[in-house]
């Protein structure tokens, strides 16, 4: 248990990076609070599992410090480090017995044996393996050696964090529900530090308390799942949380106003705007209301998803979706009108300033 | 996958069973035939029976010769197989050493067996040999063509150099198979450098192991040309093994009852020792499933 402090880690795989391009991890800086439950969340390549691996000290960041209760650990070994982490694949030591693979982290460390029996039977209830303990580990499935895998990561006591890469991705849909109450069950229990490496948002917004979203290298926000959905900082997180994802389209900024070919929107407050850059409006989909007033769109498609209609349409040339409860009819000639207080304005993808005047970034 | 049976698949393995069978099912019944027939010249020949297979079963040159193969075979393996492990483990994995190591590994192998024999026949001379020269510099009286022990020391150094790379070639390719995660994970679980290679490495390296050990015993059983060529079967006959007796045999004295008798029981041993070999690996791989 421990408060992990990472600060302006950057990290590059050749050794020869000079541009921010070569690095896998631009710049992070950023505290994971300790008994803290995070959400890792960003698209294929953008530098989790690296992060995941700096943190638990497989890799040597190239730039930058990690502290652990304040105390430098950047060089330290995997193995002073304790940490548990829980790997993307599948690995389990196949000349082992399931019992012995959940055992081996604890006896190498010399925990009593009375105690490794009591801690891994404790593991094998848990996930659900316990008929299987004498069984070899080889000629299992693919999903049941992924909870050895996890077993392993769950097994010891006293770890400063455990940290989970996409655990769950071959896994049943089921168990996998299962074993993520467990997860949060233990969670409460414990008060490990833990991250949790996912790009299925509902798995993140259901696991955390912190969800910490990364795109190309970089942490783009931190927030609890409202934050991420209500205020994205930057454009990718509007995208990327929610479904669909949010509208975002090129506008002119005049004053309080937005421009989009010969439209106006008023805003709630003039943003701030530093040098030219490219700016976007972005809006939800939940918070464009459908009706026969306001400014004129062209439906394309109407897709029904049960209890909600997405309704894909064209505004000013620009593609735009709009969520409408089921039963509520669209018009023929359709209009739109944009909930002033969920207008976000974005200056070369970042969140330019709040409804009530705040710079952020 | 489901398998077919289909008969008409015999007519495409048809061409590769003649040649086997031309090229070793015929000579080998040829040899049978030599082994049960006793000849005094001019082609005329005499039912022998089992005879020659008693005189050979019961002669002393054949077992010393049979107890000196499977010394140097054991010895071999004992110094081969480990020490293929060991350079294996210690090759590079990534970067430009691989490639180097390999081309320097792959080099004995590439040298023709004869020629590796007159390397070391020059290699350990006393006259010219560099090694044999360095070691009587030494103060050491190394002479392989009158010591035996020698002799065996020359044979066995020379068959670790030309053919250790074989094993370590085979391990490596088991080891580059075991991907990063198990590292890091061992890592993450605190296991030992032994415990590395007990459960994760060994267990990888299992199956190319039983490879290496087959075929480094069956050569190691069949050696002919080094020994020859470096010690002739000498000093006295020391460093005979069962295929230089046979040549001796059938072509110096030109028995070939005898031979081909001693040929066939050369045969089944291999045969027979080849098969408790990969059973003893395949059981001990079967138990741990
Ligand atoms: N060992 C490596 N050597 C060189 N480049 C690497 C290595 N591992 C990762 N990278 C690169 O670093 C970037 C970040 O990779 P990383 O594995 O951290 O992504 P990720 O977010 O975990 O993706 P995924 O969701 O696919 O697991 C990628 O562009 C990847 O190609
Ligand atoms: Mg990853």
């Amino acid at each position: 248990m421990a408060r992990i402090t990472l600060e302006h880690i950057r990290h590059a795989y050749s050794e020869k990076a000079k541009a921010a391009g070569d690095y896998a991890l631009k710049e992070v800086h950023h505290e994971w609070e300790d008994g803290g439950a995070y959400a890792l969340l960003g698209p294929s390549g953008c530098g989790k599992t690296t992060l995941l691996n700096i943190i638990s000290g497989l890799l040597t960041p190239s730039d930058g410090r990690i502290l652990f209760d304040g105390k430098d650990v950047t060089q330290l070994s995997t193995e002073e480090r304790n940490i548990a982490q829980v790997f993307q694949f599948p690995v389990v030591y196949d000349t082992m017995t399931v019992f012995d693979n959940l055992a081996f982290p604890l006896r190498n460390r010399k925990v009593p044996e009375a105690e490794v029996e009591k801690r891994v039977n404790e593991i094998l209830e848990m996930t659900d393996l316990a008929g299987m303990a004498k069984r070899r580990a080889q000629r299992l499935t693919a999903d049941q050696k992924q909870k050895i895998s996890l077993g392993r990561g769950l097994v010891r006591a006293n770890v400063n964090a455990i940290l989970f890469d996409e655990p769950l991705t071959v896994i049943d849909p089921h168990m996998k529900w299962v074993l993520r109450s467990q997860l949060k069950r233990l969670h409460r229990q414990s008060r490990f530090t833990m991250v949790y490496v996912t790009h299925d948002q509902t798995e993140a917004l259901t696991f955390a308390d912190k969800v910490v979203v990364m795109h190309d290298g970089q942490i783009v926000q931190i927030g609890t799942p409202a934050e991420l959905f209500e205020r994205p900082s930057h454009t990718f997180v509007g995208y990327f949380i929610g479904s669909p994802g949010m509208n975002i389209m090129s506008v002119a900024i005049d004053g309080a106003t937005a421009r989009i070919g010969d439209q106006s929107i008023a805003l709630s407050a003039a943003p701030v705007l530093k040098g030219q850059g490219r700016i976007e409006l972005g809006i939800r989909p939940e918070f464009i209301k459908l009706g026969r007033e306001g400014m004129p769109i062209t439906i394309n498609k109407v897709e029904d998803i049960g209890r909600q209609k997405i309704v894909r349409a064209s505004f000013c040339g620009q593609p735009i979706s709009i969520v409408v409860p089921e039963d509520d009819d669209i018009p023929a000639d359709a209009k739109v009108t944009f909930e002033k207080q969920a207008i976000g304005i974005f200056a070369d993808s970042w969140r330019a300033m709040n409804e009530t005047g705040r710079q952020e970034g | 996958m489901e398998k077919t049976w289909n008969n008409k698949a015999w007519f495409l393995v048809l061409p590769v069973l003649l040649l086997v069978a031309f090229s070793a099912v015929i000579p080998l019944m040829t040899v049978v035939n030599y082994s049960v027939q006793d000849t005094f010249g001019n082609n005329q020949f005499f039912w022998a029976g089992t005879d020659w297979f008693v005189e050979i079963l019961t002669s002393p040159r054949f077992w010393d010769a049979l107890w000196r193969n499977l010394i140097f075979s054991g010895v071999i393996l004992a110094i081969e197989v480990p020490l293929g492990i060991l350079i294996a483990l210690n090759m590079p994995k990534h970067g430009i050493g691989v490639p180097v190591c390999l081309v320097l590994m792959a080099l004995p192998l590439l040298i023709p067996w004869n020629v590796v024999g007159t390397i070391w026949q020059v290699f350990g001379r006393v006259d010219i040999g560099l090694l044999g020269y360095f070691l009587n510099s030494l103060g050491i009286s190394y002479n392989y063509t009158q010591n035996p022990a020698h002799a065996w020391a020359t044979v066995i150094v020379m068959d670790v150099w030309h053919w250790t790379s074989l094993v370590v070639l085979l391990c490596y390719a088991g080891l580059v198979s075991i991907p990063d995660a198990y590292y890091q994970a061992a890592r993450i679980d605190g296991a030992s450098r032994w415990s590395v290679f007990r459960y994760i490495q060994l267990p990888k390296m299992k199956r190319v192991l039983l490879i290496a050990v087959l075929l480094r015993f069956m050569d190691s059983f069949m050696i002919y040309t080094e020994p020859f060529v470096v010690t002739g079967g000498g000093p006295g006959n020391s460093t005979t093994f069962l295929s230089i007796d046979l040549v001796k045999m059938a072509i110096g004295q030109f028995d070939l009852g005898p031979a081909a008798a001693m040929s066939i029981i050369y045969f089944l041993i291999i045969l027979l020792l080849s098969w408790v070999f990969y059973t003893v690996m395949t059981q001990s791989d079967a138990e741990q499933k």
